[in-house]
């Protein structure tokens, strides 16, 4: 349960507001009728079926150059919302440049058109009360809009011209690596953004191209030809996914959108990279901070990928887990023995990498040792005593009837079947995924559980202030102290 | 919204045009599918039918939060929100009737180590261990005694089990509130659990859930410069109203409060005229009306409690706060403004829109884009609302900059402000914004609820969610300066501001690899 500053926009962002509980998957399992009689009152109410729901697919187009558009109606609101994901993201960039998607997708907006600057164009469409606006992720990068219905022409125009004839002007350049910059001055100002940086790092090793973070002098080794060859590398058409949304006719805006998107150079997607993950070796690593009377701790391992046959059944080893406000680690070490407000963990599951183990918590500084000990009892239990027959049902009842909401908008239909084609998943991965829980028994959580939990191998992230713990690290275990200094000037080089 | 024809219209008026063709159309959309009903017990229901897909979210708006509480008792509007997931005299436990008599003897000895604790805190300045130790210890064994008939986090697991997701709630100066989704088939059943965790709330676990509570002070402000920063800046700026105060509770109020204060709150504010519950999905308002009466109606009507008394007496006086921190520096400044219910609230909404808003932002374009002093910067309203309210700026300084190189520009664009009037593009465009915001903030159950929720609650009707837009309509260029040049004035100015020290200890010491 969260308190709210309810401070507008982004300063909001600025105080941290962290929920207590990771929501999960979710559903809408066959309904078992309840009987009366000596049961609980909650558990007489009434519950009838559910109404019948067929979530509206998305319309699928492929180009004849490769791109693939997603088409989902919706007639609700007067509003059209479009994103073009492109393949190749931070894992692509040299590791010596690592920063450069970051700049390139703020410059790419921010730099304008051959035709109009980054400033026209903010002019332009924020009279619309349009947005177009670029992103990147560690796989891809975008180019999203969002306008009403009427100015979609306008507003995709925009669009197009950043697609195909974007300038990349030197200032904005300079603006975006000036911004990055002073973004790794302020990385250590709080626990969570160095927990959050250091823990992918101890979970992928350090020179993963998931885990590596731009520094000074990486940032300024970028250029703007970089950023032109980058452009001329992704977007190209086979490369790019297209989702749309919206108050349009489907067979109206195919038409458009094949015309408009058939002048695109010509492509291949982006093979992906090979990459190593190497975790880091078991032990405790330690990060100081002495302004602090909370400590941070990560149990961190390596985690596993969607398409592994066993995410089912770890899915739902992670509801039973740490799933929500009744899961183990919460009831056990926040609710029975109040040692934090922030706890969780998971064997996390990725689409095309292994996801992150990440097991944490937030503690007064007194009792770092003991919510440590804690958190290591938990995953003993977890591996060594399994589920019992009623959390296993109750982790199943949660995640299918709370199934529904995974299909309750067409937005969210929408952007399942573009996850899904980007990484090359089944389009019925959703209805897999009901049928794969539905099957998990008692026996596959234990089995799993012992599989994918290894106490041995954890590397330990504790972020705190040392001289208020009530045990001393060591006593865990080798402690390796973490050096997160920042190195070099923004300005300058190393 | 088939009468938005904009190709044949010049843009801007085309814009305009459909933006409030839309607008009206939805108005009269949303009376159809609304229902609001108040109970006999004061108590109102809001009911909206969206029928996209079989699930409904609800939305509990709690008129009391930390603008409640005095002194001794802040954080404790919070702290019976945490109380409130923690069961009823029939979910959480194994044998209520023992329990209630186990947690009687805790709340009894807890007074008296508390009384102890405090006696000698104030004689000596540090209590006496010795002393207190056998209070101490009869307080926990109570505990002790009063946890063997818990079955903890039940009325979680229910919901959970039963397919509700985005369990949460949240405390805020002027209200707290509550929210979660279901499975539409789950109507019945939530409304029983909602009604009944307001109707027989048990504070079982309540000085466990306290250590939580501090948990969470340390994490958000304790452990947070920008934490600290923002409870000394409204420390400052507000010296008798309670908006000074942190929702999260002075450190003392938080390891002295007992659950006998937490339901004296709750008795007090919980009354049902001080409710509205809102409810968005797949729900049809003439067959769950009858039903929704029938559980919320269970709650007992009292009078709604005496009106806040204190005001923030007029700031006469500029007033500064400067951390010293491990942290970069951090720039805000607010200045005292009226609360939602005056005239001139849309003229802070449209300030705040023309200072903050997207890539053409006053701020954003002079600190960020063109100064390139600061990587973010914005101006809004702050705490609350529903009482006399601050109107804050805050910058971000780049790297290499102070907090100080921020007062200057910031002043800048705040003497523009009083002394140009905003062009009609400007001005024109923040109204546009105004209305594609509406529009997009109505595309999913939570937020309707939530909005709908709380202007029922703030104002009496829904329906103002939507007039906020012709009050923004209305809001002129002369609206602009005047509320400027009233506002921001140097003796009603508070300024708060982090500066970068050293660490104390040293750092790194080993240095070894990642």
């Amino acid at each position: 349960m969260k308190f709210t500053g309810k401070i507008s926009i982004s300063l909001l962002a600025f105080m941290l507001s962290l929920s207590a509980t990771a929501q999960t998957k979710n559903d809408a399992a066959p309904q078992q009728p309840r009987t009366a009689g000596v049961a609980p009152f909650w558990q007489q109410v009434p519950v009838p079926p559910l109404h019948a729901f067929h979530p509206q697919e998305p319309r699928r187009v492929a180009l004849p150059n490769g791109m693939v558009i997603f088409l989902q109606e919706d007639h609700e609101l007067p509003l059209i919302d479009g994103t073009i994901r492109i393949r190749g993201g931070r894992r692509d960039e040299p590791a010596e440049k690592t920063g450069m998607t970051a700049i390139y997708s703020e410059a790419w907006r921010t730099g304008g058109t051959k035709s109009k600057s980054g400033d026209e164009l903010d002019d332009f469409l924020e009279t619309r009360a349009a947005l177009v606006e670029t992103g990147a992720n560690a796989d891809s990068t975008t180019l999203g809009w969002s306008s009403l219905k009427g100015d979609f022409d306008a507003t995709f125009a925009v669009v197009l011209d950043l697609l195909q004839h974007p300038e990349f002007r030197q200032d904005k350049i300079d603006l975006a690596r000036h911004q990055i910059s002073s973004a790794i001055a302020r990385r250590n100002d709080n626990v969570g953004s160095i927990v959050q940086r250091e823990a992918v790092k101890l979970a992928y090793g350090g020179n993963n191209p998931y885990a590596r973070t731009p520094e000074y002098s990486t940032v300024n080794a970028v250029t703007r030809d970089d950023l032109i060859a980058w452009h001329k590398r992704t977007v190209i058409s086979g490369n790019m996914i297209v989702g749309i949304a919206g108050d349009f006719d489907s067979a109206a805006m195919e038409s458009e959108l094949r015309e408009a998107f058939a002048a695109l150079p010509q492509g291949a997607p982006l093979p992906a990279p090979q990459v190593a993950f190497q975790p880091a070796a078991p032990g405790i690593y330690f990060v100081e901070k002495d302004d602090v009377n909370q400590s941070d701790i990560s149990l961190l391992d390596l985690g596993i990928e969607r398409r592994n046959p066993d995410y089912y059944a770890l899915e739902v080893m992670n509801e039973v887990f740490g799933g929500g406000f009744s899961s183990r680690l919460v009831l056990n070490l926040r609710t029975r023995m109040g040692l934090a407000y922030s706890v969780f963990g998971s064997v996390g599951a990725s689409y095309d990498h292994p996801g992150i183990v990440r097991i944490g918590i937030g503690t007064k500084s007194g009792s770092t040792g003991a919510a440590l000990e804690g958190l290591r009892k938990q995953v003993d239990d977890m591996k060594q005593r399994g589920v019992t027959a009623d959390e296993l049902k109750r982790a199943k009842d949660a995640i299918l009837n709370s199934f529904i909401f995974t299909v309750d908008s067409r937005g969210k239909v929408l952007a399942e079947r573009l996850s899904y084609e980007f990484y090359g998943y089944p389009p019925d991965f959703l209805e897999r995924y009901r049928a794969g829980i539905e099957k998990v028994t008692a026996a596959d959580v234990d089995r799993v559980a012992k599989k994918y939990l290894h106490p041995e191998q954890f590397a330990i992230l504790v972020v705190g202030n040392k001289k208020d713990f009530d045990r001393d690290l060591s006593t865990f275990g080798k402690v390796t102290t973490v050096d997160v200094s920042i190195k070099g000037n923004p300005g300058g080089a190393e | 919204m088939k009468i938005c024809r904009s190709r044949f219209l010049p843009a801007i008026l085309a814009v305009m045009l459909c933006a409030m063709a839309m607008r009206a159309q939805d108005v009269a959309s949303f009376e159809k599918r609304i229902t609001v009903k108040k109970l006999p017990n004061g108590l109102t229901l809001l009911i909206m039918e969206r029928p996209e897909a079989p699930v409904f979210s609800f939305y509990t708006y709690v008129s009391a939060g930390s603008a409640q509480e005095v002194s001794g008792i802040t954080g404790l509007a919070h702290m019976f929100e945490h109380m409130a997931f923690k069961g009823t005299d029939k979910i959480g436990t194994t044998n209520y009737l023992a329990e209630k008599a186990a947690l009687a003897k805790v709340e009894k000895t807890y007074a008296a180590y508390l009384a102890a604790r405090l006696q000698l805190s104030e004689k000596s300045g540090v209590p006496d261990e010795a002393e207190l130790a056998p209070l101490e210890k009869a307080w926990k064994d109570a505990i002790e005694e009063a946890d063997q008939f818990i079955v903890p986090e039940q009325y979680s697991e229910i919901i959970e089990s039963e397919g509700g997701v985005g369990l949460n709630a949240s405390t805020s100066w002027d209200n707290t509130d509550y929210f979660c989704s279901f499975p539409q088939n789950r109507l019945e059943l939530w409304a029983y659990l909602e009604s009944e965790r307001f109707l027989h709330p048990v504070m079982r676990e309540f000085y466990k859930e306290r250590d939580v509570v501090y948990e969470e002070r340390r994490m958000r402000t304790d452990s947070s410069a920008q934490g600290r920063l923002i409870e000394q800046f409204l420390g400052a700026a507000f010296i008798a109203h309670p908006y000074g105060h942190p929702v999260l509770g002075w450190p003392s109020d938080l390891r002295a409060f007992s659950a006998t204060d937490a339901i004296n709150f709750f008795h007090k504010y919980y009354v049902p005229a001080n409710m509205v519950v809102t409810i968005v999905g797949d729900v049809k308002a003439a067959t769950a009306l009858p039903m929704l009466e029938k559980y919320f109606g269970r709650l007992p009507a009292s009078p709604p409690p005496e009106p806040l008394r204190t005001r923030e007496p007029e700031q006469n006086a500029l007033r500064e706060v400067v951390l010293h921190e491990q942290s970069q520096p951090f720039y805000v400044e607010g200045y005292h403004r009226p609360d939602i219910y005056s005239p001139d609230d849309a003229v802070f909404d449209v300030l705040s829109d023309l200072l903050s808003k997207g890539r053409t932002s006053r701020l954003y374009r002079s600190l960020v884009r063109d100064k390139q002093i600061a990587i973010a910067a914005e101006g809004g309203s702050f705490p609350g609302g529903k009482y006399p309210n601050l109107f804050y700026f805050f910058a971000l300084p780049a790297a290499g900059r102070s907090a100080t190189d921020m007062a200057g520009p910031v002043h800048d664009e705040i003497e523009k402000l009083k002394t140009t009037d905003v062009s009609d593009e400007e001005l024109q465009s923040v109204k546009t914004r105004a209305k594609a915001d509406l529009i997009r903030g109505l595309a999913e159950n939570p937020g309707l609820a939530l909005q709908l929720g709380q202007y029922q609650a703030l104002y009496g009707d829904w329906r103002e969610l939507f007039r906020q837009i012709d009050h923004i309509d209305k809001v002129s260029k002369a609206d602009i300066r005047r509320v400027a040049k009233a506002t921001f004035s140097p003796e009603n100015r508070t300024v708060a501001t982090i500066e970068t020290r050293k660490s104390e200890t040293k750092k790194n010491e080993s240095g070894e690899g990642k």
